[in-house]
């Protein structure tokens, strides 16, 4: 925070007016996009927002269905589920490759780098898409386990919950990854070692000295996964095969199948402002902007 | 290669390299599934077949699509670029409490969840009569990749130094010479960074692109969607398959190009 411009004053934001507001030139730069963000973005979310409170009347009645309408108490308590347990999971599995890259050769850290980077930006529609093509009733393993006669009827890998967390846990992995690693390296090797010289195992050493350093990564990477995959929309929804409802298939079915516009847009506001709790716990425990690269 | 490794620590990595197979599942599914010479999804059994790589680049449906979603990515780069770094550089200037606002401002069309995001475009596009439009779908994607490209200008402007710029201005150069002869050419890899950023987010896009688009706008992920959706046709395993090679070239040149870097750059230290 720099005093000498600190004394910004907006167009509009000092209404005494007596002394001219010193603006800095370098407003310039920012408004266009700020013009842009607020005419498409936020005012249209603000529409969203009045719509949940109006759609069909103006009052409280879309709100009122979370705790009476028994299909979405069911929506989100699947909703909340999957999360938990797809977070669960995207940790511990994370939390592996992360250890073992802080503590490989770089040649071999690479390699595991490039491994978890792939799969990151690889399409998200070619990854659920594979994953059908694998899971189906006919699809490769069952396939294969019906041709060696290890089972005599399909068993039924996705269009269910199974399928949906394991695609989902798939996407996952590498979010949990990349912040668990950042945590993990900034751990003092030496305090391992001292743990170990005062006579603890190696599984002492870890669980009660490594394992409580490394708590604030695991809680940042659980807090971004738990984010991603409360509004995780395309793999749910490929992988569920609309059996599975989570929050943001329900939204998208509301407005575009049933044109239920109350509905589906309070339940989004409900999503937003979930999330921006999840954000705002995250904030006391993590750096959020060094995690966003603003810092 | 692991020579060092303790036998525990062994067992630890073999966990991870099984993590990271399953981590590359899709890459084993869908790439033999493009080559069979079948019309429907299956291993191929009695020879391969390019055939589903001809169809995705000679049927029109496919290459209609294919060049839909490259002139939106491409437009929606521009755009999302242009206006990103400007707000970057703006942003990394003033360094004000304002500043930091406006920052997480210009940072939440990442942070809102996809299918909020739809909903808004929806709404103000009908309003606004850009449904089902290319203005409307580029618009849409510029502001959601627009997050990507100020986050990567502004860590390429954390190692920049202000003085350039003081000195530049102390020159008598104004902002915008500035900005096109100190700022800009030092920033160059991080605005391209972030153009890639853009580029990739849009060119993926599928939950906002579902619901602002209808007949005319057909992107690439949107015939992906309704192919897996009806899921008969072995064309999708070869575009799967086309954009992870796609991926693996990409992320692969990047980390070559950073550890020549890294190598020339402790040469160099090594040196002086």
């Amino acid at each position: 925070m720099s005093s000498s411009t600190g004394t910004i004053a907006l167009e509009g934001l000092d209404p005494r007016g007596k002394q001219p507001s010193r603006i800095n030139p370098y407003w310039v730069l920012v408004l266009p996009l700020v013009l842009f963000l607020l005419v498409l973005y936020l005012y249209p979310i603000g529409q969203v927002l009045w719509i949940s409170f109006s759609d069909p009347d103006v009052g409280l009645q879309n709100y009122e269905r979370l705790v009476t309408n028994r299909g979405i108490l069911k929506m989100l308590g699947n909703t909340f589920r999957i999360c938990f347990i797809t977070t669960g999971i995207s940790l511990v599995l994370g939390y592996l490759i992360a250890y073992a890259m802080a503590h490989v050769t770089d040649r071999h850290r690479i390699w595991i780098l490039m491994f978890v980077l792939v799969p990151f930006w690889v399409s998200v529609l070619a990854r659920a898409f594979s994953w059908v093509v694998l899971l189906h009733d006919n699809g490769i393993i069952n396939r294969a386990l019906l041709d060696w006669g290890v089972i005599s009827e399909p068993i039924h890998l996705v269009r269910n919950e199974l399928g949906v967390l394991i695609g989902m846990v798939h996407y996952m992995i590498p979010y949990a990854v990349l912040p668990l690693y950042a945590n993990l390296r900034g751990i003092d090797p030496r305090l391992v070692s001292a743990a170990r010289g005062l006579g603890a195992g190696p599984f002492e050493s870890f669980w009660r000295v490594y394992l409580p350093l490394s708590l604030p990564g695991i809680a940042g990477a659980g807090l971004l996964v738990f984010i991603l995959t409360l509004g995780f929309f395309v793999t749910p929804s490929i992988l569920g095969g609309g059996k599975t409802l989570m929050i943001a298939e329900y939204v998208s079915v509301q407005i575009l199948q049933t044109v239920r516009w109350g509905v589906g847009s309070m339940l989004a506001m409900v999503l937003l402002v979930l999330v921006f709790l999840v954000f705002a716990v995250m904030s006391r425990i993590v750096d959020l902007r060094t995690m966003f690269g603003a810092k | 290669m692991s020579e060092g490794y303790g036998w525990r620590f062994r067992i630890v990595l073999a966990g991870a390299w099984v993590v990271l197979l399953f981590l590359l599942v899709p890459i084993f599914v869908s790439a033999p599934i493009s080559l069979t010479p079948d019309r429907f999804l299956t291993l191929p059994k009695d020879g391969v077949s390019l055939r589903n790589y001809e169809n995705l680049f000679t049927n029109p449906d496919w290459t209609s699509s294919i060049w839909q979603s490259l002139v939106i990515a491409v437009v929606s780069t521009v755009i999302a670029t242009s206006l990103g770094t400007l707000c970057a550089v703006g942003l990394w200037r003033i360094a004000s409490r304002w500043s930091e606002l406006v920052r997480g401002f210009v940072l939440l069309p990442i942070i809102i969840p996809s299918i909020v995001s739809a909903l808004a475009f929806y709404r103000i596009f009908v309003d606004l009569g850009l449904l089902d439009s290319y203005p409307g779908v580029i618009m849409a994607h510029a502001v959601l990749a627009v997050p990507y490209v100020v986050i990567t200008v502004s860590t390429s402007l954390a190692n920049f130094d202000l003085r350039l710029e003081q000195a530049a201005r102390n020159l008598g150069a104004d902002m915008r010479q500035t900005l096109r002869m100190v700022i800009l050419p030092c920033i160059a890899p991080g605005v391209l960074a972030g153009a890639v950023f853009a580029f990739i987010s849009s060119w993926d896009e599928i939950v906002v692109t579902l619901f602002i688009s209808k007949l005319n706008i057909f992107t690439l992920p949107r015939r992906m969607w309704s192919g897996i959706r009806d899921q008969a046709d072995p064309t999708i395993a070869a575009c799967a398959t086309t954009l992870i090679f796609l991926t693996i070239l990409v992320i692969g040149s990047q980390m070559w190009l950073r550890a020549r870097r890294l190598r020339a750059q402790s040469q160099a230290e090594g040196a002086a």
